[in-house]
């Protein structure tokens, strides 16, 4: 080929924000700029809350951006275009329909004809391995199986560009494996009429056996980070010195900040920081194995991510819980305890307890604000809401619950304050005392 | 254009029709010549006052039993089309729901037999001179009596349907049409289906007091076994009951056998589940139609029927998705809304005032005053009996309910019970009552919840039936005892269907309350004071200014008892006793 291809699928400038609170608003994307070209699969990683299932959503039609376009062949998206599929996390199969029937259900939206809706619909389904099946109703099947019936409906039409929004993150480690293999050999031996390919993914080793190249976006707000070539040949081993190279340099990227004021290390965070979403146990399990004697209070990332079973979207809030407490520090891709780290993993139950409280009151500026408020409280009590409605100021709605929610659970942990689910209170009451609901 | 792949087509045109297919199609047949005979009746001439000749003779009942059943097809076949509008657009347009669902919730709580009269009477002059202004009227009734919960049931479905699901139908672009048939009723079908059941359960009742009704003098008296009951009472003719109480037996059996199980048996393929359940409802006139080779090709019709209609609006069907048009500002939006409140607002208030003028131009002060009083004599008549049905039946519900093998024969007894029309058993209570001169104000009260206690129990038993059998093996683990073992494990499990049964069973009360508080055997006429009674005498009387006032204040009543008991209750057991 002498010209370079012209790209199938452009995004302009993307931005998305939601409304949040009376203020303003909350910016999940930030000036997205991407290509997509025939021939190549891309995939996009990121922390969990970084917009790329926003993006997904917005390239196939489904949620309109808030400035910025996205281009189907020089044409602005505006709503779902026939030559553009989504295969989704959950399956998204309609139940009641049995495997011939879902697969035929994009054809029937395009009028095609009954008999060569069925030609089609059977064609496909010979082709993703699922012959025999094609009575079974999706209760019938394995998670494996519902998903091949999700690719084969996303096949059917003869999509230009398929788009995958964590379609194998639901299946078990060998089912997921399979079905990637099999994709990919359609793919390659050019079996389906599938021009691009863009998966978002929290697996990186996953991203890196696929894809061509690989996006790495920053979160709050998203935007794109780097982008890292994969210029292996398939089939790729994830043995292989090149790969484990590879998913270092993915870990490395995502884990340096941009340097900015508001997120360089060290700094203060506000109020309403997105706290990162991971449990007081979880944090404890991760510093348990990097204080293993075998680690020496230092681990790098990709093996704690293997040792620990963990996708990006699980392991980074909890790093970042971690570092958000000065339990550890993250440098290059490696994390270590700190003093206070290991200070705390080393400790009893209650004696951890108490360190992480003091870390909370320090280090997250929430927490210690409503214990605050609750100290000031004549009774010592005050109602979840009022906490909320501050929240909502800086934060979308159900992103203000669940950092507050996240809040009151590491608080509830660190017996800082007590809340009470019925009356919806918190206090510094002990929880033992608490008038109990209910049948008595 | 066929269908089947031609060897597929072959094959099946040679083999010939099995056993069951003869059974199935002499049924089939059978059925349809006497929908043919029964609905050519309905049109027949007819004019108020012209009296029609109802016969005891017990060879008439097969075909009284034919125009009853016909008319619960009607008014079944009305009440989906009314859901399938009504709720559609109170789920899909923000501003109707504000309006209709407070509407469906009031409507809810109306006295359906209250307002017969005033329906027979509008049904009349729309159709003058046929016999469809009555029958309309009585259909309606029933109408009435099925449709609220359906479109509520519908209206939650769909408010339900998963946002992924959503999204594929977008993503491949299915029209709304396409959507509403292959997504949003597929989804909302089980729970559809099982509350359209439950209501022919309930309509039975309605049907049997909705065809002998008397207005203003004039009795009309539609050929069915509710006017054959009615004119059995008036001669005293007690073999007769006993013909009609048997009748009906069997008609609710077949109607069990034949539609309700099948129906459910087959909606459980819409289950939203994605794991196999673990028993599949049974019903031998499901597994008998899957057997014959003629029913599978009757179901692939509405399949063809389908495929049919979308080549005739392929031309106009909108292939453009207009998801991502921009709407207009939000700024216009909340006027817009704005707009539209004050004028619903607006609009309940005027027919407010002119129902309040209907009332006070003929009705005294005094006499409102004394109505309110007889309804609050009906609510504490309500209220102990659902206390009393409670005592005896959440045991009993509870001991069933755990005993997996007593509780798979009770259900279908009970659901039975509960469609049975207790209205039929009226007079042998009338009997008993003259027969030892009891007193009629506290021995006519168990009418009310004759029919509808059986919700009480039917909801225990299933409840206590899917309590968690985790629970149950640490509480005996503990040595709970019996006392603790109520208090911690059984009264929370069966606690939330316990008030839907209580919730039904008390909305059945109202209802049964206009008809049961007055109740006659030939000459002999026993009445209850309350506000049932009230209505009942207006209606004989035809004064409508009178009838409005008791059917608002009943509904009064109906509504704070809902919004100040049920709904509490239903609130603390989904907000505290439930699982998730």
């Amino acid at each position: 080929m002498i010209n370079a291809p012209l790209p199938l699928m452009q995004v302009n400038h993307v931005s998305k924000a939601f409304a949040a609170g009376d203020k303003g608003s909350l910016t999940v994307l930030q000036d997205i700029n991407l290509e997509l070209k025939p021939g190549e699969i891309v995939a996009i990683v990121g922390k969990s809350g970084c917009g790329k299932s926003t993006l997904l959503r917005i390239m196939c039609g489904l949620t309109p951006p808030s400035s910025g376009e996205t281009l189907y062949r020089g044409t602005p998206v505006q709503g779902p275009v026939p030559g553009v599929s989504l295969v989704f996390q959950s399956f998204a199969l309609f139940p009641w329909l049995n495997v011939l029937q879902n697969v035929e259900l994009g054809l029937e939206a395009q009028d095609v004809e009954a008999k060569e809706r069925r030609r089609r619909a059977l064609e496909v389904i010979d082709m993703i391995g699922l012959d025999g099946f094609e009575s079974a109703y999706p209760k019938e099947l394995s998670g494996g199986m519902r998903q091949r019936v999700g690719f084969a409906r996303a096949l059917v039409v003869n999509p230009d560009i398929l788009l995958m929004d964590e379609a194998f993150s639901a299946l078990d480690m060998p089912t997921s494996e399979t079905l990637r293999n099999d994709l990919l050999d359609l793919w390659i031996e050019r079996l389906i009429p599938t021009q691009a390919i863009l998966m978002v993914s929290h697996n990186i080793e996953e991203a890196l056996l696929m894809a061509d190249r690989v996006i790495v976006f920053d979160n709050n707000p998203g935007r794109l980070k780097a982008e890292v070539p994969v210029a292996l040949m398939h089939p790729r081993d994830r043995e292989s010195l090149a790969f484990r190279h590879l998913v270092e340099q993915v870990y490395s990227i995502m884990t340096t900040p941009v340097v900015s004021a508001e997120s360089a290390k060290g700094a203060a965070i506000g109020l309403a920081h997105s706290l990162p979403g991971a449990s007081a146990a979880q944090m404890v399990g991760v510093l348990e194995q990097i204080n293993q004697p075998a680690n020496q209070g230092s681990l790098d990332l990709p093996d704690l991510a293997l040792a620990m079973q963990l996708g990006v979207n699980e392991l980074f809030p909890i790093v970042d819980a971690l570092e958000l407490l000065d339990f550890a520090r993250i440098s290059g891709r490696t994390i270590n305890l700190t003093r206070h780290g290991k200070a705390f993993v080393e400790a009893d139950i209650l004696r951890r307890k108490e360190i992480f409280g003091e870390h909370l009151l320090k280090h997250v500026p929430l927490a210690e604000y409503i214990r605050r408020v609750l100290d000031e409280r004549p009774a010592q009590r005050a109602p979840e809401k009022s906490f909320l409605h501050e929240l909502e100021d800086h934060l979308h709605k159900t992103e203000a619950q669940r950092v507050l929610s996240m809040v009151i659970d590491w608080g509830r942990y660190a017996e800082l304050f007590a809340y009470d689910y019925h009356s919806k209170m918190l206090s510094t009451e002990n929880p033992g005392s608490e008038t109990e609901p209910g049948f008595q | 254009m066929p269908i089947f792949s031609p060897s597929q087509a072959v094959r099946e045109s040679v083999v010939a029709p099995n056993r069951w297919d003869f059974i199935v199609l002499s049924a089939g047949v059978a059925v349809l010549f006497m929908m043919a005979w029964g609905s050519r009746q309905m049109f027949a001439p007819y004019d108020l006052g012209q009296p029609l000749p109802i016969s005891l003779d017990p060879s008439n009942l097969p075909g009284y039993a034919l125009r009853t059943t016909l008319r619960m097809i009607a008014a079944m076949l009305l009440s989906l089309l009314f859901t399938f509008t009504y709720a559609t657009l109170a789920a899909k347009n923000r501003r109707a729901e504000t309006v209709l669902i407070p509407l469906l919730d009031i409507l809810q709580s109306v006295p359906i037999l209250g307002f017969l009269s005033l329906s027979v009477m509008g049904f009349i002059t729309l159709f003058p001179g046929s016999m469809m202004g009555p029958e309309m009227a009585a259909i309606f009734a029933i109408f009435t009596s099925q449709a609220w919960n359906m479109a509520f049931s519908f209206y939650h479905s769909l408010r339900m349907v998963p946002q992924d699901l959503h999204d594929a139908a977008a993503v491949f672009q299915l029209s709304a049409w396409q959507k509403f048939w292959k997504l949003e009723v597929p989804f909302a079908m089980p729970n559809l289906i099982w509350n359209c059941m439950m209501s022919v359960s309930g309509g039975w009742f309605f049907v049997v007091a909705a065809e002998a009704i008397s207005v203003a003098g004039n009795h009309i008296m539609l050929p069915g076994i509710g006017s054959y009951i009615a004119l059995a009472i008036q001669q005293q003719n007690l073999a007769a009951i006993g013909y009609a109480i048997l009748t009906m037996f069997l008609v609710i059996l077949l109607y069990g056998q034949l539609v309700f199980r099948p129906l459910v048996a087959w909606s459980d393929k819409f289950k939203f589940e994605m794991t196999g359940s673990q028993e599949v409802p049974s019903a031998w006139m499901l597994t008998l139609l899957q057997r014959t080779r003629l029913a599978p090709k009757l179901f692939a019709l509405p399949a063809l029927l389908w495929e049919l209609l979308r080549k005739l609006f392929r031309r106009t069907s909108a292939r453009r998705s207009a998801l991502l048009k921009p709407a207009i500002t939000p700024r216009a939006e909340h006027l817009l809304d704005r707009t539209w409140m004050l004028f619903a607002i607006t609009a309940a208030i005027v027919a407010a005032l002119l129902l309040a003028r209907l009332i006070l131009s003929e009705v005294s002060s005094q006499e409102i005053v004394r109505v309110f009083g007889l309804g609050l004599i009906t609510v504490a008549r309500v209220m102990v009996l659902i206390a009393l049905a409670t005592l005896v039946w959440v045991p009993i519900g509870v001991w069933i309910g755990t005993r997996p093998a007593w509780s798979q024969r009770a259900q279908p007894v009970v659901l039975f019970l509960s469609a049975f029309p207790a209205n039929l058993l009226f007079p042998l209570v009338v009997l008993f009552i003259a027969r030892y001169h009891l007193n009629a104000e506290i021995w006519l009260s168990p009418l009310m919840i004759l029919g509808t206690q059986w919700y009480i129990l039917f909801n225990v038993i299933a409840g206590a039936a899917a309590m968690p059998n985790d629970l149950r093996e640490v509480s005996s683990n503990l040595g709970l005892t019996k006392v603790q073992a109520w208090r911690r494990l059984i009264l929370p499990t069966i606690f939330p269907s316990y008030v839907t049964g209580g919730l039904t069973a008390s909305g059945g009360a109202w209802n049964a309350s206009v008809v049961s508080e007055v109740v006659s055997w030939g000459s002999t006429t026993l009445t209850a004071t309350g506000i049932g009674a009230y209505i009942a005498q207006q209606t004989v009387n035809g004064d409508h200014a009178r009838i409005a006032l008791g059917i608002a204040v009943m509904s009064l009543y109906v509504i704070l008892l809902n919004r100040l008991l049920w709904n509490r209750l239903y609130r603390f057991a989904r907000e505290r006793l439930s699982f998730d």
